[in-house]
This record gives C-alpha cells, structure tokens and sequence, in this order.
C-alpha cells in the first residue's frame, strides 16, 4: 500500500486496520538470477534498483542477521559530497543527488534533513586546503562555501573561539549535505525491493560458494544451497571474509570505528560539524541526542566494540570545541566492523571470478554512499560492466597504481 | 586491551601504535609486479587470531610482535621483533 496522506485518512478511519507488512520476509527459492550477499543499505539499494532500472527481479538478498543490523544501523548517518578527487566527487555528486530524491522515490521518509556539513579549519594552510578542495567541489557540480571565522561564529553556537593552539580560521560549508535515518533507508529500500519481487531473506549467512571453472554457480548459507546466475557482495566489514570463500585476497583490513550519543538536549546544533585539527565530529538528532564520533581504533578487529582510550580521545576533541559539552552525559556508545582501504576509497565492481561483483572497502563514510553504490553495483551487475562512475574504484586499480587517496596517507589501511 | 611490553610491562595500548600484520618478505627489486601489489596492497585480514608489528612508541620505542584475536581483542603473546625476526 502507498503510504499518502489520503491512506493515512482512510486507515484512521478503518481503526488502522489494514495497513500491510512493510515486506516481505521471504524463505529462499531453490535459485535467482542474482543473489546479493549483505541486507544493509548497499545490499537493499542494488537489489532495488537491478528491478526498477534493469528489470531483473528473481533477486534474493540474504543477510545473517537482519537487515539493518551492519554498519547501516550503527553509523552517524552524515550525508555529504565534498570529495576532492576526481575518482571520487562525481559518484558522491551522485550520490547526493539520489538522496534528494529517496523519500519520494522509495516512498518512504528517510527523514533526509539538508541542514549542511561545515568543515571548521585552523589554520591558512588547512583554509587554503579547503578552498581548493570546495573550488574542486564546484567544478564537478557540487555546491561548496568558505566562510570566514564570523560566519561560522554566527552559524553555529557554543563553539571555542579562544582555543590559542587551534583558534577557527573558518570553514568549509556544504549547504546541501546533511543526516539522514539510518533505519529508514534500509526499510524504504527494502520495502521498494521487496514490491518488486525481490526476496529479502534474513537469518541466512552466506558460508561458502560453489564453483565450476570460473563461475559460482551457488551460494552456500545456513539455510541450504541456493544456485545463483551472478552474485554480488555488499557485506561492509567482512568483504575479506567473503572474497576468502571465493579464494580471493582484497586490499582491505578490518577495522573498528565508534560512535556516541548523549542524553536528549534542547535544539542546540542544526548542523553537522568536523573539527579541522582534531578526530571529533558531531550533530544532533531530532530526538535532541548528540551523535558523535572520531577516529577508529586503529588495529584490525572483527569485535564490533572499540576500547576506551578512543572515547577518551573523542571526549578530548569534544570539549576542545564545544566546551559545554563538558555537562553533557553520554547516553550509548557503540562500534561497528568496516573494510579499510589501503588508499581509503571503496571498491565497487567486478572481482576476478566471471560472475562475482563487489561493493565494500566503504570505510568510514559509505553511508552517504548507500543509493550510488547501489545504483552503480546493479549496473555493473546488469551490464557486466562498470558504469563511468565507479570505473575508478575497481580493484584492479591497485595493481595499476591508481589508488585514490584523498588523504595522501599512502597504502596503509589505517591511516585513512 | 592491555599490552605487556617485555620491557616495561603491562600497558594501556594508547601507548602503541600498530603497522599492521607481520608482512610477509619484502620481494626482490626484479619480482614480477604481481608479488609487489601483494606485498604493498593485499592483506589476509582472517577473524581470528593475527599476528602483527606493533611499536611501543610512548615508552621504550621496541618493536614487537603480538599475537591477537581479532574478535576479542585478546592478547595472546608479545615478543620482541628482533628476537622474532633475527633482526
Ligand atoms: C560508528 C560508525 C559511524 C559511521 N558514520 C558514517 C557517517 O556518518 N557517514 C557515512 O557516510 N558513513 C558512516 N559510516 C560508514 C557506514 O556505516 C557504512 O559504510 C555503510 O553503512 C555500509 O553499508 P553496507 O550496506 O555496505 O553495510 P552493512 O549495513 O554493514 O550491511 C552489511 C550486511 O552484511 C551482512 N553480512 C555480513 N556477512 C554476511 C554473510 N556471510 N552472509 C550474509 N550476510 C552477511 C551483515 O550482517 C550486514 O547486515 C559509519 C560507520 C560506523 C561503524
Ligand atoms: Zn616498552
């Protein structure tokens, strides 16, 4: 059933009677044309859009546990396209352009929220970065504004403008990036899919995979074999796991990232901010929490917990720039497993099986990504080959010498 | 998680940093580029126990090997990477 304002009538007046399920929890057929490992964001959007774009329906998403319950789930949910390279910036662009679209495309409120992303800078050097980065921005169709200390001073409240060692020079501002809910795009995905005839099926952990020559011709899960034409990953952190099975080895570590939210606030910060000189950034939910987070952990870990000189650290950044978050109380923290890159940038495309596609290696920030890399790994799929926007971000790039590295760390996993 | 330095003994990890798992030999100037994508990209990244360079870089600055599980964060064995390596 739509969801409208006109069902919404009805059902108030029917005592809310005949509202359906939001989808289908299917039980696995014996084969489809596609199986896509992984029922978070990524997972959900490939599936969706391999049946809205490519008309390929006989689709089964398996997830080991439910959908959702990966990194979709436990992100800070920041929304952005202020990439600088050119590898990159196009699919973000992308990206964010399908997010502007979700809610009436899935028809179901993601609750995207555009209430900016300001990059707070330190010093002339990181303001000329930054200039340069945002001038990048606009020369691939993204919309980016520097602004100076008084901007900035007038934009967001609470800020420390005394800090002698990282006094804010400014900052770098993208009106049109902002949060998302984290659930509901898994849900509105998965609802979108699943109307389509995709099956979404949970408690059904990939395990291992058939092979014949340079095919797999079936996937091995905790609920039976089921033969597969073509299958993708979409598994976040366990990309390695994954690939492994296949007898693959990918440029990735796993790693720990946390995140934090604190007891609900009055309406204090409308916008999303990074510190520039320190491993903090932070927003508010609607819900009045403080959603923070920082750095990883910095050492592999499958554990989905982090250790606590982290959240002494991010504590550390927080009050730096925020003082009053001093009296602020910590409600949850939590940690999820995501796939380093050696240059910090996601694979997506075909893996060096006949039939086996990837999206992963997302690392901290494939949130934002999720309906992109969707759209992109469905055409991939569809086509067998990439589209222009993820051509740079295969995994023979590597081998080529085409990392793309934002950050200019060099091929250490966790120094992105 | 808690190291023990053989040194300086039991420490919070703040005070070290990790490389990484042990990689593998270094391949020879002339090898094929397919051993150095291997060398410089490629990472076995197991759930389960790994061994791994770490660095006691806010105490006596050593380089160690630790053996660690990934799924638990639990320490198993600390050596010196000299000893280890023959280094
Ligand atoms: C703390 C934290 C904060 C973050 N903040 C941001 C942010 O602010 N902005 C941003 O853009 N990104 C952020 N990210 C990154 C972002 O969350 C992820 O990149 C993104 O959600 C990945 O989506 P996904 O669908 O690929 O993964 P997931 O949602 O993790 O989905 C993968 C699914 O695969 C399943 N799976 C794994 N193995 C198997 C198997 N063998 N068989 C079947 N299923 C399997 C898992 O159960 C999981 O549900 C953050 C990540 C973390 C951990
Ligand atoms: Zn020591």
């Amino acid at each position: 059933m739509r969801y409208s304002i006109i069902n919404v009538l009805k059902q108030g007046l029917a005592g809310q009677k005949g509202w359906q399920a939001a989808w289908r929890d299917a039980t696995p057929k014996p084969q489809y044309d596609v199986v896509i490992v992984g029922g978070g964001g990524h997972g959900l959007a490939t599936a969706y859009y391999l049946a809205k774009l490519h008309g390929i329906t006989n689709v089964a998403v398996l997830e080991k546990g439910w959908i959702g319950s990966g990194n979709t789930g436990r992100n800070t949910t920041i929304v952005r396209s202020n990439y600088l390279l050119p590898g990159n910036e196009p699919f973000y662009e992308h990206s964010l352009k399908l997010w502007e679209g979700m809610s009436r495309d899935l028809n179901f409120n993601v609750m995207f929220s555009q209430r900016g992303v300001l990059n707070l800078c330190h010093s002339d050097a990181q303001r000329d970065a930054y200039a340069r980065r945002g001038n990048a921005m606009l020369m691939m169709g993204a919309d980016a504004e520097l602004l100076d200390a008084d901007q900035v001073r007038r934009m967001v409240r609470g800020l420390d403008f005394q800090n002698p060692r990282f006094p804010i020079t400014g900052g770098l501002l993208q009106r049109r990036g902002g949060t998302a809910r984290h659930d509901a795009v898994a849900w509105g995905y998965a609802r979108a899919a699943s109307e389509l005839g995709v099956d979404i099926i949970q408690n059904c952990e990939v395990t291992g995979f058939v092979r014949d020559d340079d095919r797999i011709t079936a996937v091995e899960t905790s609920r039976g074999r089921i033969a597969a034409g073509k299958v993708g990953l979409a598994v976040a952190g366990h990309s390695s796991l994954l690939a492994e099975m296949a007898g693959i080895r990918l440029p990735i570590e796993s790693h720990v990232l946390q995140a934090f939210v604190s007891e609900g606030l009055k309406p204090w910060i409308d916008t999303v901010v990074t510190f520039g000189a320190g491993h903090f950034y932070i927003s508010q939910s609607d819900k009045g929490g403080l959603v923070f987070g920082g750095d990883i952990d910095g050492y592999a870990s499958y554990a989905q917990r982090g250790n606590l000189p982290v959240v002494e650290h991010v504590a550390a950044g927080a009050v730096a720039l925020f003082p009053a978050l001093g009296r602020v109380r910590l409600l949850r923290s939590w940690g999820g497993v995501m796939d380093m890159t050696p240059d910090g940038s996601p694979i997506i495309g075909k893996l060096p099986i006949g039939n086996l596609y990837m999206t992963g290696g997302w690392c901290y920030g494939g949130f934002k990504a999720t309906p992109a890399s969707g759209w992109c790994l469905a055409h991939t799929i569809a086509n067998d080959a990439p589209h222009a926007l993820n051509e740079a971000m295969s995994l023979e790039r590597f081998a080529r010498g085409r990392a793309i590295d934002e950050r200019g760390a060099g091929p250490r996993p966790n120094l992105h | 998680m808690r190291i023990t330095c053989p040194y300086c003994g039991s420490r919070g990890s703040e005070e070290f940093t990790c490389l990484g798992n042990t990689p593998p030999a270094r391949p020879a100037d002339d090898a094929p580029v397919a051993a150095w994508v291997d060398f410089v990209y490629l990472r076995d990244n197991p759930r389960g126990p790994v061994t791994e360079l770490w660095q006691h870089v806010q105490g006596c600055r050593t380089w160690l090997i630790v053996t660690r599980d990934t799924r638990t964060h639990t320490v198993a064995k600390v050596e010196l990477a000299s000893r280890a390596t023959g280094r």
